[in-house]
């Protein structure tokens, strides 16, 4: 069965022109990849890495100055197709909320704080859905119950619910319709330890049941670790390294994944952890060649003049580093031989 | 400082005309200096002449050069918006970086003048000094009595900013680093307040010079200064547009619309380029 | 036994919420108490989620707020009081704050430099400009950066690691004894995290500054902590060394946070099932209304009930 998302060398940039000033920050810079059908896709990356970038060009939100440039995401749903980096804002709009929908990072910016919840509910769903009256709100009764939410929920305001009960909302309004894509982006960042955890495996159980595909996007890898089926890790615009997640955590095959899955701390583990040189390069001059270079223990000449391509060094692994072969565990990493094998 | 004022000139086409608008009515105002007739003596010229190259803007029914005549006018007008701006920006930032950083009882005490201002009408308080006064009313002392009244909404604008501004980590920062408040509200919240100011200024201008004319028009300031407002006092009372002196009407006027037009032009694209957060997308944040 | 740096006594701090005919109390910091040694450097850290009142008993340690009951003591002088300008200037130089955010933490119109050198100039005995920059220098090769690097930048031509570590230098400069780092490293990238928190490590050892860390990041506290304080809802349910404490936590809610910390060891297995069961005990003691620390051998001490609330 054919991928639900195909992305090939999708391009988007911040095309700038102030007082005289050009600038062009390549925020998504030539990336490949696929989605398959019923998975969870991890994209970790730290902030102007341009994973935000990348996932508004998925979701079809994006707006000038940010472009595409070249390239394209097409999603292959059900009842039809569509490449969501060169469509109108019409075909974007028909496939919102039902079969493609978006949580976002904070709750408050998605809730109207003046409307109650069910107001916003149906602004939300009553066209997808098709339904009015009664039978809308039976349908958000019966969503909310899935969410483990009370009826009374609909009648509130969203200020009086707390952080974790206005995301768990958050998430309802982007499943009721049952849409076939989801995209989560940082959707438990600003929670506490101990909701998050619970909104993770509401949002695991739920794509469990409706059979969608997810992509998250967080920059915490132990999120990562126990959400995602696979991994992606996108640096400076690209993806480095994308492979199975027990796989990703236990032989990375990137030095940039290596540092990010060691520098982990554990509850029991006091090695000390090591520590990345140099920042994240600045998307307006990115550096030659492979852009992680000036802070990777490996690089060698060609790693400055020539830019490695994403290229499949293990079963279903690939990497974009020219020296993957010589990438190993760092010290504080998790040995292959702890972590037990994947339960599907 | 250079480089920005030609970067604005060739990117932002208000500040381009703005500039050249308010420059040469500056200018025009400046020639005042070389003016080879004196403003205060009348029928030293043939009345009622229509614009030729011998009088560019014509003369007046009093006899007096109206080209040289509007030279002062506009350069006092200038001069006397000028100040009533300063002064009220001094006053309005100093109340309303206070009033919003310190707080307490500072802020009610000032706030409590602040509304008293707001609500004191200053128009019939204008024809009071006027009454008061008579001829002894120059333009400095009348600056000086609508500066106070021009500060009030201001300062609550820029109180407001600096209400935001108190609850910012950086201000809390520099309270660790060891700085005192009027270091704080000088260097840290100035800058955040420069757009409302420099805005607020222009409008101010527009305010005042307003309000001269007006009270100039009627009769209510010393009618002998050469002031825009005087001059249409003037021709007013010498009911110009009735005897057929159109210029001496029209040609302020129109002057007076190109001063204010320049000074909004100047007013929104200076704000748009020193706000904090247009300068801050320029610097490429 | 010298005086100690830090006395946290019986501390409780109560917000008035609601009109004038509904006021409600919240009580944000209840009974809080904990001691910093002067003579041996550590790491004290407070782990608590929103709404434990860490944030606020952080401000009255700063003296950014006066609790409503108990006492806190820095150096054997009450500082929970009102203090006047110079007073304020002495205790400024021996506590300094590192905050959440490191892109906030600077005016963004301004040039970092300056905060440095406002510390310097005020904190330090003899304020001329050699010595101020040689002071605001040496701060900054301590904490892996230098003055040439960082003169004339402005904010945001820096990462968030770098911000960060300009403040925790900012904050050495009057050579504090203790330093108050509230969540410092929430909001820094993943790859420059852990340079941050080796750095607050490295200033325990080698520079004999105390931290009080607060977070609620229990895997980066197992990492640094000396000792560590669990609170919830603003009392203290757990106490005591750190790695102790951690390893084997016996307050229902300790065991529900470090349940809930999600960890790389399962990496692929997919292990979310949260622990309910916790979760609802530890809402249930909320209720309890008669409670008291318990000082257990090891140097622990946990909050136990005389009656468990009903469900």
């Amino acid at each position: 069965m054919a991928d639900i998302l195909t992305v090939e060398h999708l391009k988007a940039y911040y095309l700038m022109n102030y007082f005289g000033i050009t600038r062009e920050v390549r925020a998504v810079d030539d990336i490949t990849m696929s989605v398959r059908r019923n998975e969870v896709y991890g994209i970790a990356g730290e902030s102007s890495s341009g994973k935000t970038s990348f996932i508004r060009v998925l979701a079809a939100a994006i707006r000038p100055p940010l472009r595409v440039v070249a390239g394209s995401a097409r999603y292959e749903f059900d009842d039809r197709s569509i490449d969501v980096a060169n469509a109108g804002p019409e075909a974007a709009e028909a496939i919102r909320w039902s079969h493609l929908s978006y949580i976002m990072q904070g709750s408050m910016s998605v809730l109207n704080p003046v409307r109650r919840i069910e107001r916003t509910f149906e602004d939300f769903a009553a066209r997808p859905l098709g339904l009015s009256g009664r039978a809308l709100r039976q349908r958000f009764v019966e969503h909310l119950g899935r969410l483990k939410l009370p009826p009374e929920v609909l009648r509130a305001f969203p200020h009086e619910l707390s952080g974790g009960m206005r995301q768990r909302v958050t998430i309802g309004l982007a499943t009721i319709a049952n849409p076939q894509f989801i995209i989560a982006d940082e959707p438990t960042t600003a929670l506490d330890v101990v909701v998050q955890k619970d909104v993770l495996s509401l949002i695991r159980n739920l794509q469990k049941e409706m059979g969608a595909s997810v992509i998250f996007v967080t920059h915490d890898m132990a999120v990562h670790a126990n959400m995602a089926d696979r991994v992606g890790i996108i640096y400076a615009g690209r993806l480095v390294e994308e492979a199975p997640t027990r796989q990703l955590f236990t032989a990375p095959k990137h030095p940039y994944t290596a540092h990010l899955v060691a520098s982990l701390p554990r509850i029991g583990d006091t090695t000390q952890r090591p520590a990345l040189e140099g920042r994240p390069p600045n998307l307006a001059d990115p550096p030659q060649g492979c852009r992680f270079h000036p802070r990777c223990p490996l690089a060698i000449e060609k790693c400055r003049q020539e830019v490695p391509p994403l290229a499949t060094v293990a079963p279903d692994q690939r990497s974009a580093c020219w020296r993957w072969d010589d990438v190993v565990p760092l010290p504080g990493s998790i040995p292959a031989a702890r972590v037990p094998e994947p339960v599907r | 400082m250079f480089s920005i004022f030609r970067d604005l000139v060739r990117y932002n086409i208000e500040f381009a005309i703005g500039v050249v608008l308010v420059g040469s009515i500056t200018l025009f105002s400046l020639l005042s200096f070389f003016s080879p007739v004196d403003p205060t003596m009348i029928y030293v010229a043939i009345p009622d002449r229509p614009p030729s190259f011998e009088h560019l803007f014509g003369t007046n029914s009093r006899g007096q050069d109206l080209f040289w005549q509007l030279t002062f006018a506009f350069r006092n007008t200038l001069y006397f918006g000028l100040t009533v701006a300063v002064l009220s920006r001094i006053i309005s930032i100093t109340v309303g970086l206070a009033a919003g950083y310190l707080g307490g009882w500072v802020d009610r005490v000032l706030m409590f003048f602040n509304d008293i201002f707001v609500a004191i009408p200053i128009f019939p308080i204008l024809i009071l000094f006027y009454f008061v006064m008579r001829s002894n009313l120059d333009m400095f002392t009348l600056a000086l009595i609508m500066a106070c009244f021009g500060w009030p909404f201001d300062a609550r604008l820029i109180r407001s900013v600096a209400l935001g501004l108190r609850n910012r980590e950086f201000t809390r920062q520099a309270v660790f680093a060891g700085m005192s408040p009027l270091k704080i509200m000088r260097e840290e919240h100035l800058p955040y307040v420069m757009p409302i100011i420099f805005s607020t200024a222009m409008a101010n201008m527009i305010w005042s010079i307003g309000l001269e004319v007006t009270l100039a028009v009627l009769g209510f300031t010393n009618i002998n200064i050469p002031t825009v407002g005087t001059a249409l006092y003037w021709a007013n009372s010498h009911s110009a547009l009735v005897v057929g002196v159109w210029w001496w009407i029209l040609i302020p006027v129109i002057l007076i619309v190109l001063t204010f037009l320049g000074l909004f032009l100047l007013a929104i694209s200076l704000n748009e380029y020193i706000d904090p957060r247009s300068r801050l997308r320029r610097m490429g944040v | 036994m010298s005086v100690p740096l830090l006395e946290v006594d019986r501390v409780s701090k109560e917000f008035a919420m609601g009109g004038l005919l509904s006021r409600q109390h919240i009580r944000a910091v209840d009974d809080v108490s904990f001691t910093l040694q002067a003579d041996k450097a550590e790491i004290f850290t407070i782990i608590g989620e929103s709404g434990s009142g860490k944030t606020t008993l952080a401000r009255m340690i700063l003296g950014l707020e006066r609790p409503t009951s108990g006492d806190l003591r820095f150096r054997g002088e009450l500082i929970s009081r009102r203090m006047s300008r110079p007073e304020r200037l002495a205790f400024m130089a021996a506590v300094q704050p590192v905050f959440q955010n490191p892109f906030e933490a600077f005016n963004p119109l301004k040039q970092v430099d300056r905060y440095l050198f406002a510390t310097a100039r005020r904190f330090l005995p003899s304020p001329d400009q050699a010595a101020v920059e040689a002071a605001a220098d040496a701060a900054l090769v301590k904490v892996g950066l230098s003055l040439v690097e960082v003169r004339g930048r402005f904010p945001h031509e820096l990462s968030g690691g770098q911000l960060q570590r300009v403040a925790i230098a900012r904050a050495l400069i009057p050579n504090p004894p203790l330093l108050i780092t509230d969540e410092p490293v929430s909001m820094v990238d993943a790859s420059l995290r852990m340079s941050i928190v080796n750095l607050l490590k490295a200033l325990r050892d080698d520079h004999g500054v105390s931290v009080i860390y607060i977070t609620h990041d229990l895997a980066t506290a197992y990492y640094i902590s000396d000792r560590i304080v669990i609170m919830q809802k603003g009392k203290v349910v757990e106490t005591g060394p750190a790695r102790a404490v951690l390893d084997a936590p016996e307050h229902p809610y300790s065991r529900l946070l470090k349940a809930s910390v999600l960890s790389a060891e399962d990496a692929g297995a997919g292990k979310l099932g949260p622990a309910t069961d916790l979760m609802a005990l530890s809402d249930r003691l909320l209720g309890a209304t008669e409670s008291r620390l318990e000082q257990r051998q090891d140097g622990r001490a946990v909050r136990t009930y005389s009656e468990l609330p009903a469900a």
